[in-house]
Formats: structure tokens, C-alpha cells, sequence
């Protein structure tokens, strides 16, 4: 399930890549605003137009904005993944994906994330701490680049102690390598950037 | 049953020796100026026997056991003949008989009335050299065992002048609980509560009081827990990640590593006070963890990124005179991690990663060389015995991660623990008297 939507989302990414030659891929479907008032830290308007006569039910409107949450906390919640022993932030898919996060929480200004950092079990047990906490802070530091405030992002590391894949191999370790993103506060009726 | 005469059974030890050096021998991963091996000095093991006699089994069982675990002696194992034994073990050991088997000291442990006579001989004069009526704890009692340990110790003592360290525990986690053993792998003890996530456990020196790092949801807190089972959380440790505890000499202050947006940093707190958290190392991107005290209290070993991987350096207890400790060659030598100071404070223990396994290596203070002791399989996290000659580590040599010792002197291995997957071994300092530890409200 993982699997195919990251491949998807390579194929975008080389998509964007052949077509702007060496340029960095940008954040592919950006509004690119006109420089409106930036990403002030206004609370998000309720998405809740005006009934229209003949417009869908209150239900449908509220079902709508209901799904539009979960597709953006789904977004939000992709996992960045990270080299062995390393805490940098690969270009490509990973600051593609980070760009979006960024533009997400620009788009709902009441929105608090918690980033956690992970490793794979081959480093040392109590280094791994240090290491997925350096992981955390590198996507915190990505974020505060992208003009998100850092009083929004929370950071705490798990080592090696929270493994998704429990196999013993370079694939199970490349994906345990990961900060993963959620939620921890403003994310009801979400909007999408 | 018979042994060899003892005139050959240095050879015997000796080959086993070279046979286990030739194994090392053939690691191809051994990198330029580490010296692999075990500095065996021949001639100084004195040959014990111990004396069998009647009653308390049960102590003579765990002092043997204890003996022959300090590697300091050659064992002399009796025949298996009643006459001989009681010949031995009678009023008047006979040192005739004693000095015809190779033994240079005999251990007599003698029942008297619900106390215990511990007498050590030397069979070449045919005198005692030492004699104690010691007290023991009933068997069960919960002090028994370490109370045997401390007359084995002492034992060791009377006859090299350095006592053993049989009267000691090592904590240890499997499964992110805390657990508990004697050094000689017997009483087997959990020490934390079902669904308490533990991390980093660590003596003090006394052994009275241990600190740990009690983990949730990414974040954690050290905790110091006394004998009874009480507990406090660290001062400046009640927010973000705070990792590796370890207790200075004196048992009143407690380093920890401090994990935030800032990095990784090594602080001091007064364990005594339970106040005044104060950073040791300094630098935006850069790593600083596992603190271990000198034995003087003078200065800490850690370990930092600040080259890149981690490896091991040294500074004053107030964060100065910051300087490597381990030498490596940058982007050669493997990752460095989990230092420990010995006891003598001569060495520091650690891992460095071979061909990306951990080995354990131990660098002396004063020269900085550094030695590789481990090459089999994966070795980590060393612990000192408290000795400062047997060290206790993490080894998949078995398969699944294990407790083993090793005697630095003759290189002898032996498995500890037999349970899960274990890590993060700590080994106390020599007990004074029994502790509960154990924490029974959640």
C-alpha cells in the first residue's frame, strides 16, 4: 500500500525532474500565490460555504470537509527516510514531500505537528536515541526554512525502539530509517494548501 | 576422572591458549595499529584445592563456583574417593597428600554451630595463612548468597591480595524491562514493572541506588531509584529525552545526556540535592552521550559526533580540557560508542564498529593504544566487573544477545545469562549488603 503511492510519487518526481533538466524539482502542484499576505498565522476559516438552494446537504458539506482532513493529515503523515547514520535530508522525493508538509501547515495556521525520529537496529541502542532525535530536528529544520514557526513542531526520537519492518535486512533497515509526521493539535476541518 | 599431573597442565592451558589466538588470528577485519589478544602471563596462577568435608554443601558449591569464575587459580579437582576426601578434609588437612596433587593453597570451610570457619592453608609450610569465623544469612534468606560471595572475595584476597568480585550484580534489559543477576548468573530478578519502558540502567557506586532511563512516546526522564524502591526523577530531566545515566564516584552527583532541538548534550545534576542541572559540552550539531566517570571523579569519557560518527573523548568534570580519547582515522575507523571506565581507571572499555559489527576494544588512559578483544559475531556495550579485569558485554555468538564475561587476563569466555534478547548491561561495584531494588508501586 506504502509502496506503490512512494513509487507514484518517485514517478512524479521524475516527471518534474526530466522536465526542468537540472533544476530542483519544485514543489510540484504549488499555488505559487501572488505574494499575498505570506502564510500569516491565521486561523483557518471554517470551510463551511454558505448553503447554497441547491447545493449539496449540510451532511454532504460536512462528509466533503471530512474527507479533505483525512486527505491532507495522509499527506502530512508520509514518512521521510534517511541514509545509514545519517541525519540530512535527501533532495528529491524527501524535500518534495517535506515542501508539501510545509505548504499544509502554512494553509492551516492552527495546525501543531509532533515529528519522531527512528533508526534501524544496527547502530548502538543509546546513540540511536541521539541519532533519531538529530533526524527529528532535521525535518524541524527543514520546516523553520519553509517559514514554519518552531513553536509548532514538536521533536522526540525513538531509536530503534519503534521498528516498522521487523526484518533483518538492508530493505526492513532502509525503512526503518524514517521520521515520521502526526498531528498534535488543529487538525479538524483541515484545508488543502 | 583423574587429571593430568600437574606439571602438564600448563602446557594443556597454554595450547588451548594458542588455539583460541590462532582463531582471532584469522579475522581478516582487523584494522592497521590494533593489537588483537589477551596478554597471558604464565606461572602466576596458584594451584587451589578446596577441601571437601561434611555439611553446608550449599556454600562450598558457590565458593568453588566463585573461584574458579575469578580465573586467578588453577582449580585442583579432587578424586572422586571418600577415603581420600576425608583424609583431606579431617581435622589436620594432609598437606602431604595436598602438595602430591599440585595444590599451593588449600580453602577449608568448616561448619560451627550456625556460624562458619573460613581457613585458608599454604600447603608448602603446612600453615594457615589466613583465618575468619564468619556469620552467614539462613540459606533463602535473601542476603545469603551475596554474604557467600563476600567470604569467596575475600578468599580471592587472602591468597593474590586482590579480592574477586564475586559479590556483585549486573543489571541488564530485555524487552525494554529492567532485570537483575548475580555475577555467577543465579538469582535472576525483574526489577520493573509490566509495561514500564526501561533504558540505560546504571549503579551507583554503593550499589544502593540505581538510575535508569524510564522511556515513553519518544520522550523520557532519568529516574534514581533507591534500595527500597523509591524513586525521584532527575533534576532537569522532566522534559524531552534524557538518556545514559551514570553515577560519579562519591554517588552524589549524576551525569546524563540531554536530547532537544539544540542536539545532544551532556549534563551534571546533584543526585544528592536533586537540583542544579549544569551542561558539559557545547556545539549546535553535534552529539554528546554515555557519560562514565574516572575513578578520581576528575573527568568523564563520552561519546561525540563532533568529528562525524561518533567516537570516544574525554574532558574536566566542569566540561573542560574536551579532547579524543579513542584515536581513530577519520573515515576509516568504524563508529565508537558506550565507554566505560575501569575500576583502576587505567582503561576505558567500549565498541567500535568492524565491517559495521560492533567489537569491544579497551584504550589505555595514559598511552591512548588501542586494543580489539572481540571479533566473533556482534560485541557491545561493555561492562567492568568490579575487578577491573573481567569485563561483561553483549555477544550474538550464541545467536541471540546474551551476557558474557570475558577475563582480560587469560581470555576465558563464559556465557552469563540464558533469557530474551538482552542489552545495556551494567555491572555494579562489590556489594556491602543485600538490596531489595526492587519497585513494586506503579
Amino acid at each position: 500500500m506504502k509502496i506503490p503511492s512512494r513509487l507514484s510519487l518517485a514517478a512524479v518526481v521524475l516527471v518534474a525532474l526530466a522536465a526542468c533538466g537540472k533544476k530542483e524539482p519544485e514543489p510540484a502542484p504549488a499555488p505559487a500565490p501572488a505574494p499575498a499576505p505570506a502564510p500569516a498565522p491565521t486561523p483557518p476559516p471554517a470551510p463551511k460555504p454558505e448553503p447554497v438552494k441547491t447545493g449539496p446537504t449540510p451532511e454532504e458539506l460536512a462528509a466533503a470537509a471530512a474527507r479533505t482532513t483525512a486527505e491532507v493529515l495522509a499527506e502530512l503523515g508520509s514518512v521521510v527516510h534517511f541514509d545509514f547514520d545519517k541525519s540530512d535530508i535527501r533532495p528529491g522525493e524527501d524535500t518534495w514531500m517535506l515542501d508539501r508538509k510545509a505548504a499544509i501547515l502554512s494553509a492551516n495556521g492552527g495546525l501543531r505537528i509532533r515529528v519522531s525520529g527512528h533508526c534501524d537496529e544496527r547502530g548502538s541502542d543509546e546513540y540511536n536515541l541521539a541519532l533519531g532525535n538529530r533526524r527529528a530536528n532535521a525535518v524541524k529544520n527543514y520546516l523553520a526554512s519553509k517559514g514554519i514557526s518552531a513553536d509548532r513542531v514538536e521533536i522526540v526520537s525513538y531509536g530503534e525502539e519503534r521498528p516498522v519492518a521487523p526484518g533483518h535486512d538492508e530493505d526492513s533497515w532502509a525503512q526503518n530509517r524514517r521520521a515520521e509526521v502526526e498531528a498534535t493539535a488543529g487538525a479538524m476541518n483541515l484545508r488543502k494548501p | 576422572m583423574s587429571l593430568p599431573p600437574r606439571a602438564a597442565r600448563p602446557g594443556l592451558v597454554l595450547s588451548l591458549l594458542l588455539v583460541t589466538t590462532a582463531l582471532a588470528a584469522q579475522d581478516p577485519v582487523i584494522p592497521d595499529g590494533v593489537r588483537i589478544g589477551i596478554e597471558y602471563r604464565p606461572g602466576v596462577r596458584p594451584a587451589v584445592v578446596l577441601l571437601p568435608g561434611n555439611g553446608i554443601d550449599s556454600i562450598r558449591e558457590i565458593v568453588a563456583r566463585d573461584l574458579d569464575f575469578s580465573d586467578r587459580f588453577d582449580l585442583v579437582h579432587l578424586p572422586a574417593d571418600a577415603a581420600a576426601g576425608a583424609s583431606l578434609g579431617g581435622v589436620t588437612p594432609n598437606h602431604a597428600l595436598l602438595r602430591t596433587l599440585g595444590a599451593d593453597f588449600a580453602v577449608e570451610l568448616r561448619p560451627d554451630g550456625s556460624k562458619v570457619i573460613v581457613r585458608v592453608h599454604e600447603v608448602a609450610t603446612g600453615a594457615p595463612r589466613r583465618e575468619q569465623t564468619v556469620q552467614l544469612p539462613a540459606p533463602f534468606d535473601l542476603g545469603f548468597r551475596m554474604a557467600v560471595h563476600r567470604v569467596s572475595d575475600e578468599i580471592v584476597r587472602w591468597i593474590t591480595g586482590t579480592a574477586g568480585y564475586a559479590a556483585s550484580q549486573l543489571l541488564f534489559i530485555v524487552d525494554r524491562r529492567l532485570y537483575r543477576v548475580d555475577s555467577d548468573g543465579a538469582g535472576f530478578t525483574t526489577l520493573s514493572p509490566a509495561g514500564e519502558e526501561v533504558l540505560s540502567p546504571t549503579w551507583s557506586p554503593d550499589g544502593g541506588r540505581i538510575a535508569f532511563t524510564r522511556f515513553g512516546a519518544g520522550v523520557g526522564a532519568v529516574i534514581v531509584q533507591g534500595g527500597a524502591g523509591a524513586r525521584s526523577v532527575l533534576a532537569g530531566t522532566t522534559t524531552a529525552l534524557n538518556i545514559t545515566p551514570a553515577f560519579s564516584p562519591d554517588g552524589k552527583l549524576v551525569a546524563y545526556a540531554h536530547a532537544n532541538e539544540e542536539g545532544t548534550h551532556i549534563f551534571i545534576a546533584d543526585a544528592v540535592q536533586n537540583c542544579c542541572p549544569q551542561r558539559l559540552t557545547a556545539g549546535r550539531y553535534a552529539d554528546n552521550l554515555s557519560p562514565t566517570f574516572s575513578p578520581d571523579g576528575r573527568r568523564v569519557a563520552f561519546v561525540s559526533t563532533r568529528a562525524g560518527p561518533p567516537q570516544i573523548y574525554v574532558m574536566g568534570l566542569d566540561g573542560t580540557e574536551q579532547e579524543l580519547l579513542a584515536p581513530f582515522d577519520y573515515g576509516v575507523t568504524g563508529s565508537s560508542n558506550a565507554p566505560e571506565w575501569s575500576p583502576d581507571g587505567a582503561t576505558v572499555a567500549f565498541h567500535r564498529d568492524v565491517n559495521r559489527a560492533p567489537q569491544i576494544f579497551v584504550v589505555d588512559v595514559a598511552s591512548r593504544r588501542v586494543r580489539q578483544l572481540s571479533s566473533a559475531g556482534r560485541n557491545e556495550d561493555p561492562t567492568w566487573a568490579p575487578d577491573g579485569r573481567h569485563l561483561a558485554f553483549v555477544s550474538n555468538r550464541s545467536g541471540r544477545r546474551q551476557l558474557w564475561v570475558i577475563d582480560m587476563v587469560t581470555g576465558r569466555i563464559r556465557q552469563l545469562t540464558f533469557v530474551g534478547d538482552v542489552r545495556l548491561p551494567a555491572w555494579s561495584r562489590r556489594m556491602a549488603g543485600p538490596a531489595s531494588l526492587v519497585h513494586s508501586a506503579p
